[in-house]
Parts: C-alpha cells; structure tokens; sequence
C-alpha cells in the first residue's frame, strides 16, 4: 500500500541514485575546499548526505512497520 | 630491506595467525559440524560484528592499493569507487533484508540455494553457482597481488634473479597460515581477524590524510601538483595522462561504472555469507546506515593516488604507488604497520571468499549433483576442503601466470556476476520471470559482456584493455557489465512473455510470500544453532 512515509522512504533511497548518476551536475574544479576540487569534496559530502537519508528511511521504515504490526488484526 | 617495518609487519601477521585459530573457540555452537556453523559462523553475528565482517570483506586489499593506483595513473576516472559505493547502500536497503528472511526460513546458505527453491530449477541455480565461483577465483588471486605488492616494496623476496622459491617463500608462508586457520576456524576467523584490519586501516588512514598533506604543503599543493602532471601528454598515447575532472566524454562511463559496480557488489558469493552469517535482518538494515563510514575511508584513500603524484613517486607498476608512499613518506614503524594493515586487509577477504566458493560448491554443485543424500558432517568436510583447493588455485593462478591476467579476469568477473542479479534480486520480488528466460538472459549477458570486454584494446594490451565500451545505440562510452545488464533484463522480459503464452512449464516455488518478511524469533526462523542434544540432522 502507498502510503506517504512509504513515499518519503522510496524518495530518501532514490535521492543518491539522481545525485551521483547526474555527473554532469559536479563534473567542475570550482568552487574548491580547502583545496580540494569541487568534484571530490562534493561526492565525499554525498557519502554524508547519503547515509543520512538511509539512516532516516531505516528509522521511518521501523515505525512503519510498528503502525502496522500495531494496527493489524490483532 | 626494511628491518624495522619487516619486524612491525611479521609482528601484526603472527598476532592475527594467533587469533585465527583461536577463533574456533569464539561463540561456539554445540553442534559444530554443520555447514551452518563452519561457513556462516552460526548465523550468530550482531550489528558491529557483521559490520567489521562486511567492512573487512568487502573493502579488499586489492580496493585499498587499486584505487588509489588508478588516481595515481589516470585522476578523476578511478574517484568512480565513490558514488559506487554510496549507491550500495540505498540498493541492498530494499532487497538484502528479504534473502536473509527467506534464507533463514528455508536453510539457505547461498544465493544458488535461494534460486533453486525460488525457480525450482537446478539448471539456474548451477549457471548462478558457477558464475559465483568464476568471479570470486580471480578475485582471491588479486588478493595475494595485493601481499606481493607489499611484500615488494619491503624488499621480502630478493630481486629478479632470485630462485623463484625463495622470491614466493613469504607469500607461501603467509598463504598456508590462512588456509590452516580458515580451514580449522570457518567464518569465525576473518569475523574475529577484520576487527584488528579495520582498526588499523582507520589508524593509517586517519594519520596518512593529516600527516601526509602537512609534508607536502597542504590539499591545494597536492591538487595543483597533481594537475600539472595530468595534463601532460604522454608521448605513446598522444593523450594527455588523466584529468583532475572527468571531460563531457567521460561522464557516462563514470555513472555507469559506478551503477553496474553497484547492483553487481551483493552478487558476488562473499558479500553474501557475511550477509546471511549475521542475527537478524534489523542487523542488515542497521548496517546499511554505518557501512557508509567505509565508503567515507574509501575516499580518503583515493585521495592518497594524489599525494603520491605530489610527492614524486615514480612508479612503472602503478599497483606499488600506495606501499611506495608510505615507505616514503612515514617513519619506518609506521611503514611496517601501514603495510600490516594492507596485508591483513588481503587475509580478511580471502578467507571469507574461500568460504563463500567453497559453500557454493558444496550446496549447489556436490549436494545438487554429485551427493544429494549428503549428511550436515560431510558438507562441511567437503567445503572445507574445497576451500583448501580454491586457495591452492588462487596461487598457482598468481605464481605462474602474469599478474594482468588475474587483473582481466577480475574485470570479467564483475561483469558476469553482475549478470545474476535478474535472477536473484528479480526472484526476490516477483515470481513472474520464467526460469528458462532468465537462464536465457543470463547467458546472453555472459556472452555479450565477455566478447565486449575482448574486444577493448589498451596502449599496453590488445584485448580486456578495459571494462568501458561503446553502449550499442547510444555512442557514449560505458560500462560493459550495465550494457550487458540491460542486454540480459530485456531478454528475460520478452522470454517470459513468450514462455507463459506458449505455456511452458514454470518450477515449483517452494517459497511463500510471507517466508520475504519473516525476522527472527518468527516461528520457523533459524537463529542460532540446535543444541547439541538435538542432534545434526536438522
């Protein structure tokens, strides 16, 4: 069944897939980081990004299927 | 030679021999000779064993000096291991949790297991059983690339003129101490040993990121220096070495080499058995939110193939950058346990990939096959055995042939495991595709991805030069292994439509849909062994 947090849970999942696939996006030198090149502290923030987005799926699934269980025939 | 680092490196070795077979001992179930207990560590491990256990097997001492090596040689093209392994992580979020729930109902301890039960068709589950072992062969063999590439900047092994005994003594030697104690421990070594490899591996990281910027006059310095020598033009190619940023042309081969390495990363037998060895299916989800520290490491460590251009490593064999930048940039204890952690980082993985082979062996080729009446005790003397061989193989691989052939066939290897993924992850989700178009599909996949990768040439080799290729149909240049992926998926639709209509008799499923949801303390669920007054015939 779709229900909203299940659309936010497939979005948190899907959001890495459009961000690193699109390399076109970050494919530049400017504007650096210390030094760094744009296009390697960029993905190095993603490895961030990502696991927070995973971290709130997982945490967004487990009450999912709390309601769920909760709410079922029993 | 290098006493000091010798003596830190063999310090650090002997250390994690005695622990190897020490491991026997550690979380013991009663009834210890099953299959269950010797390859999968008693399906007993929690949240940070499977992590240590997953970190250990899957960030290889072939990524830690490949990676970096490919930075070093041509920049921003080799940085595709990061997106790759963010991507991971989202992807095994949604299917990984249903094959350790189903596997865990039916006694699964492969993904050939999975596919016979799910397809019943033992022809399926063989082509994925040998696949499985296919990949995982060369991938042991880069293993111990990884330990001579070590070995040699220490000076282990004498030069070329050396008897070619002496010269592969120390590989022998550290080989057979790892074959003695996976053979004695199971899975339980590696899960024990790849605490003390992650720990180190973090402890260099962290002091080579810091330590070796300072040296060179910071992130700027390191990145300009790196520049400077992209650009110049290699007079054999007319090209010039590399970019610091991939150009409009390289973009597709970059996204799609970092999608195929992605869905292909669960396919492969050893990411599989650190999966299935763990408690419960929370520990997986749980685990995808922390693994990615790994992937933050990961690149870290790309970053070193920078430093070294920075720092005036001259290397021709580009594998020696990373040992040659610690031996030259870090006092000479510190080398010695940099270089433990590299080589320790090879034991952990080639453990678990012994493992992996010798179960897929067992399950899906001696029992289907050879010994359907097999016994729990003969299954596990066989996968021991067989985990001997496929070391035994992985170094007459290694000792005899040239190193690039272990490279190529690794390349291959990802591609054709990748070509599994419709049968095991389609399987896990709809029961729609029909076996024999899946078979189909599979085949067509193996064949088109290793004529595609013959047909690549390099400045230095004339065939499996590289793994990008033109994709039919779109020009761009891309992964062999997604093309082949998308070769193989289309096969099986247009199959399965035409199979059900002609109505072609489908297996017999011997899963149910609630078998995907089960998690542990569900009746039916195996969590840890039956003790031993039960008896082994569970």
């Amino acid at each position: 069944m779709v229900t909203p947090v299940r659309v936010v849970i497939a979005l948190c999942l899907a959001a890495p897939f459009v961000a690193m696939l699109w390399v076109g996006s970050y494919a530049k030198a400017d504007p650096a980081f210390a030094g760094i090149p744009f296009f390697y502290w960029y993905q190095m923030l993603w490895v961030l990004v990502s696991t927070a987005l995973t971290a709130l799926a997982y945490r967004l699934w487990q009450r999912d299927q709390r309601v769920r269980r909760g709410g079922g025939a029993k | 030679m290098n006493g000091v680092a010798l003596a830190v490196f063999i310090f650090f070795f002997l250390a994690v021999t005695v622990m190897g077979f020490l491991a026997a001992r550690w979380r013991r179930a009663e009834n210890e000779h099953s299959l269950d207990e010797w390859g999968l560590g008693g399906r007993s491990f929690g949240t940070w064993v499977t992590w240590f256990l997953l970190g250990g097997d899957l960030y290889t001492a072939y990524t830690f000096v490949a990676v970096p090596a490919a930075i070093y040689a041509a920049g921003s093209a080799g940085f595709f291991a990061v997106p790759y392994t963010i991507l991971v992580y989202p992807l095994i979020f949604t299917f990984l949790p249903r094959l350790w729930s189903v596997s865990h109902r039916h006694g699964y301890v492969t993904t050939s297991d999975f596919v016979r039960g799910r397809f019943g068709s033992r022809g399926l589950s063989l082509a994925v059983a040998l696949t499985g072992l296919l990949a995982t062969m060369p991938y042991i063999a880069l293993q111990l690339v990884g330990i001579q590439a070590v070995l040699d900047v220490m000076g282990v092994g004498g030069g070329e003129t050396t008897h070619w005994f002496v010269k592969d003594l120390p590989l022998l030697i550290a080989f057979g101490v790892l074959a003695a104690y996976t053979y004695s421990s199971g899975l339980r070594a590696p899960a024990l040993i790849a605490f003390v490899k992650d720990t180190l591996i973090y402890v260099v990281i962290a002091v080579a990121i810091i330590y070796i910027p300072i040296k060179l006059g910071g992130f700027g310095a390191i990145f300009d220096a790196a520049g400077d020598a992209f650009a110049q033009v290699n007079p054999a190619t007319g090209k010039p070495r590399g970019s610091l940023v991939p150009g409009e042309m390289g973009q597709w081969g970059y996204a799609t080499l970092a999608l195929g390495s992605a869905l292909a990363l669960f396919m492969y037998p050893h990411s599989i058995t650190a999966t299935l060895s763990s408690r419960s299916r929370e520990v997986i989800r749980r685990n995808t939110t922390i693994l990615p520290l790994y992937s933050l490491m990961l690149g870290l460590l790309a970053v070193l193939g920078f430093m070294a251009i920075a720092a005036g490593i001259k290397v021709k064999n580009t594998q020696l950058a990373i040992p040659q930048l610690f031996e030259d940039m870090f006092p000479d204890w510190f080398a010695g346990v940099a270089f433990a952690a590299i080589g320790i980082g090879a034991l952990v993985p080639a453990a678990i990939m012994s493992i992996a082979a010798a179960n897929l062996f067992t399950r899906n080729i001696y029992k289907d096959f050879l010994k359907p009446d097999a016994t729990p005790e003969q299954e596990t003397k066989v996968s021991k055995l067989v985990s001997l061989l496929v070391k035994v193989g992985a170094l007459i691989f290694v000792l005899t042939m040239d190193k690039t052939v272990a490279i190529n066939f690794q390349l291959l290897g990802g591609i054709w495991i990748l070509q599994t993924f419709p049968a095991l992850v389609g399987g896990l989700f709809t029961r729609w595709f029909h076996r024999w178009a899946l078979l189909a599909g599979w085949a067509v996949g193996m064949v088109y991805g290793t004529a595609a990768a013959y047909g690549v040439a390099s400045p230095t080799q004339k065939h499996f030069g590289g793994s990008s290729a033109e994709i039919p149909g779109i020009g761009e240049i891309g992964y062999i292994g997604l093309t082949a992926f998308v070769l193989n998926a289309l096969v099986t639709v247009v199959l399965t439509v035409v199979l059900k209509a002609a109505g072609a008799p489908d297996g017999v499923d011997e899963t149910s849909p609630s078998d995907y949801t089960a998690d542990a303390g569900d009746p039916g669920v195996r969590t840890e062994l039956p003790k031993v007054t039960e008896g082994a015939g569970h």
